[in-house]
C-alpha cells in the first residue's frame, strides 16, 4: 500500500490491470447476460420480467458495496493520510450513485407489471433511496469544496457519519415499514432461487464488481491526471514554470 | 500600594470567573437575544407552514387531525435545519472559532454547548409553540401532548445532527441549502420515530418515544466527535 502512494507507481500498475479488468468484466458480463437472458428459464408466477432481476440484484449489491469501499477509503484519508485514498473516495462517489440508480430504476420497472405500480413505499426500496440521497450529497459536499484535501477530508468524515447512520435508517425504515402493513408483499422468486437462476446471477454479480472495479481505476486515473493538471495550470499561472517545461509523466 | 490585595483581588477574580463552556453558553445566548431575533423568527416560520399546509391539503377538519402530527414534526425539522448553518459561520467569521480550536476546553464540549444554545434559542421555542399550533390542526388534548412530548425529545437530536452539517459546511459561504442536502437524509429515523410517537394510534406512544430518546442520547455521544473533526479540517 505504502509503495502505491505514489501516483506514478499507481498508475503504472493500473495500466497492468486495466486490461485485465476490463477482459474480464466483459466475458462476464457476455456470458451472465447470455445466461440471464436466453438460458434461464422464465418464472412461473412473473414470466418473463423476472429477467430484470440478474440486472437488479447485482446494482444492490454494488449500491451497498461501493459505500463499504468509500467508508474503507474515509479510513484511509483520515487515519492513514493516505494520499491515494480520496481520490479512490472521489472516484467511488458517482459510481456508487449509479449503481443505487440503476438498483431503484430496474426495481421500478420490475414493479411495474409486478405490483402494478412504479413506486411502493416498501422497505427495501425507501433505504436505498435514501443511500442515494447520501451519496448525491456526497458527491455535492465534493463539488462545493475547491481544495481537494480540505474536501477529501470533509467528506471522509460525513462518509463515516452516512457509514453509521445507514444500518440505523435501514432498522428504523423497517420498523416504520411493517407499522403500515404494506399492501404488496415483496417476495423473491418463491421459497428458494434454482441453480439455473443461481449461476447467471452469480456470474452477473460478479462481472458488475469487475465493472466496478474498471471504472474505478479509470476515475482514479482520470482524477489523478485532473489534479497534476490543476497543479501545473496554478503553477503556470503564478508565473513560476509555463505549462509545456515541467515533465510530469503523462499517460 | 502592597502586593496583598492584589494577589487576593486576582485570586477572587479567578474563582467569580465562568467557566468557559458557562461563558459561551451565556454569550450565545445573549447573542440570539439582542441581535435578529432567532427566537421568534423560527417560531414564525414554524407558524408560516402550518399555515400553508392546510392550503396544500385541503381545509378538512379530520384530515388535518390526522396528519397533524406529522405537519409538525416536518416543521419542526425544517425550522431547525434552516437556521443551523449559521450555528458556527458567525464564530468562524469574527474569529472566535479559532480561539475554540486552540484553547483547552475539548471542541468536543464547545459542539456540547453551542447546540445547547441554538436549540435554548430555537428548539425550545417550537417546541412551546407546538400545542398551540396543534390546536390550529384540530389535534385532540392527548395528541396534543404526545406531540409536544415527541418534539421535546427529538428536536435535540436534530439540532445536533444538523451541528455535523452546519461544521462540514462552514467554510462556504452560501452552504445552508448543502447543509439541508447532507442532513436530511440522516434525519429519516428522527422523524420516523417521533411522528411515530406523537400520533400512531397502531403502536402506542412508549416504544417510539423510548427509541426516540435513545436515538436523541445516541445523538449527544456521537456527534460531537464528527463535528469537532470537521470543524479542525475547514480550518486547513
Amino acid at each position: 500500500m505504502q509503495n502505491y502512494a505514489n501516483p506514478t507507481h499507481f498508475l503504472r500498475l493500473v495500466r497492468v490491470l486495466l486490461p485485465v479488468t476490463a477482459g474480464l468484466t466483459t466475458g462476464l458480463l457476455a456470458v451472465g447476460l447470455y445466461l440471464a437472458l436466453f438460458v434461464a428459464p422464465a418464472d412461473y408466477q412473473q414470466g418473463e420480467t423476472v429477467r430484470i432481476m440478474y440486472l437488479h440484484v447485482p446494482s444492490a449489491w454494488m449500491a451497498m458495496f461501493v459505500y463499504l469501499v468509500m467508508t474503507s477509503a474515509a479510513i484511509g484519508t483520515l487515519v492513514f493520510r493516505h494520499p491515494l485514498a480520496d481520490v479512490a473516495q472521489k472516484a467511488a462517489a458517482p459510481l456508487g450513485a449509479a449503481f443505487t440508480f440503476l438498483c431503484l430504476t430496474t426495481g421500478s420497472l420490475w414493479g411495474k407489471p409486478e405490483w402494478g405500480t412504479w413506486w411502493v413505499w416498501d422497505a427495501r426500496l425507501t433505504s436505498v433511496l435514501v443511500l442515494f440521497l447520501i451519496y448525491l450529497g456526497i458527491i455535492a459536499l465534493w463539488q462545493v469544496i475547491e481544495d481537494p484535501g480540505k474536501a477529501a477530508r470533509l467528506v471522509a468524515i460525513f462518509t463515516l457519519v452516512g457509514a453509521v447512520n445507514v444500518p440505523i435508517i435501514k432498522f428504523s425504515v423497517d420498523w416504520w415499514h411493517t407499522l403500515h402493513q404494506p399492501a404488496s408483499v415483496f417476495r423473491m422468486g418463491g421459497p428458494t432461487i434454482a441453480a439455473s437462476m443461481l449461476w447467471p446471477l452469480l456470474i452477473m454479480a460478479v462481472g458488475f464488481t469487475t465493472l466496478f472495479l474498471t471504472l474505478h481505476m479509470l476515475a482514479m486515473r482520470n482524477e489523478i491526471l485532473r489534479r497534476r493538471l490543476r497543479r501545473l495550470s496554478m503553477l503556470a499561472a503564478d508565473g513560476a514554470a509555463p505549462l509545456g517545461v515541467v515533465a510530469e509523466p503523462a499517460e | 500600594m502592597s502586593q496583598k490585595p492584589q494577589a487576593e483581588k486576582r485570586q477572587a477574580a479567578i474563582q467569580t470567573r465562568r467557566s468557559p463552556l458557562a461563558a459561551l453558553l451565556v454569550r450565545d445566548l445573549r447573542i440570539g437575544r439582542r441581535i435578529g431575533g432567532a427566537v421568534s423568527m423560527g417560531v414564525v416560520f414554524f407558524l408560516c407552514l402550518v399555515t400553508v399546509t392546510p392550503f396544500a391539503v385541503g381545509p378538512d377538519q379530520a384530515l388535518l387531525a390526522r396528519i397533524g402530527p406529522a405537519i409538525l414534526w416536518i416543521a419542526a425539522l425544517l425550522a431547525t435545519l434552516l437556521g443551523l448553518d449559521r450555528l458556527f459561520q458567525a464564530d468562524a467569521e469574527d474569529g472566535s472559532l479559532d480561539l475554540f480550536l486552540m484553547s483547552e476546553t475539548p471542541l468536543e464540549l464547545i459542539v456540547v454547548v453551542k447546540c445547547l444554545g441554538h436549540w435554548l434559542l430555537t428548539g425550545l421555542p417550537l417546541v412551546a409553540a407546538s400545542p398551540i399550533f396543534g390546536l390550529m390542526l384540530g389535534l385532540e388534548p392527548a395528541a396534543l401532548a404526545r406531540v409536544t412530548a415527541s418534539l421535546l425529545a427529538g428536536t435535540p437530536a436534530l439540532t445536533l445532527l444538523g451541528a455535523v452539517g452546519a461544521a462540514l459546511t462552514v467554510s462556504l459561504r452560501r452552504g445552508g441549502l448543502l447543509l439541508a442536502v447532507l442532513i436530511l437524509p440522516l434525519s429519516v429515523p428522527v422523524l420516523i420515530f417521533g411522528v411515530a410517537a406523537a400520533g400512531d394510534p397502531v403502536v402506542g406512544f412508549k416504544t417510539p418515544f423510548l427509541i426516540l430518546c435513545g436515538l436523541t442520547l445516541a445523538a449527544v455521544a456521537l456527534t460531537p466527535f464528527a463535528a469537532a473533526a470537521a470543524l479542525r479540517h475547514a480550518g486547513d
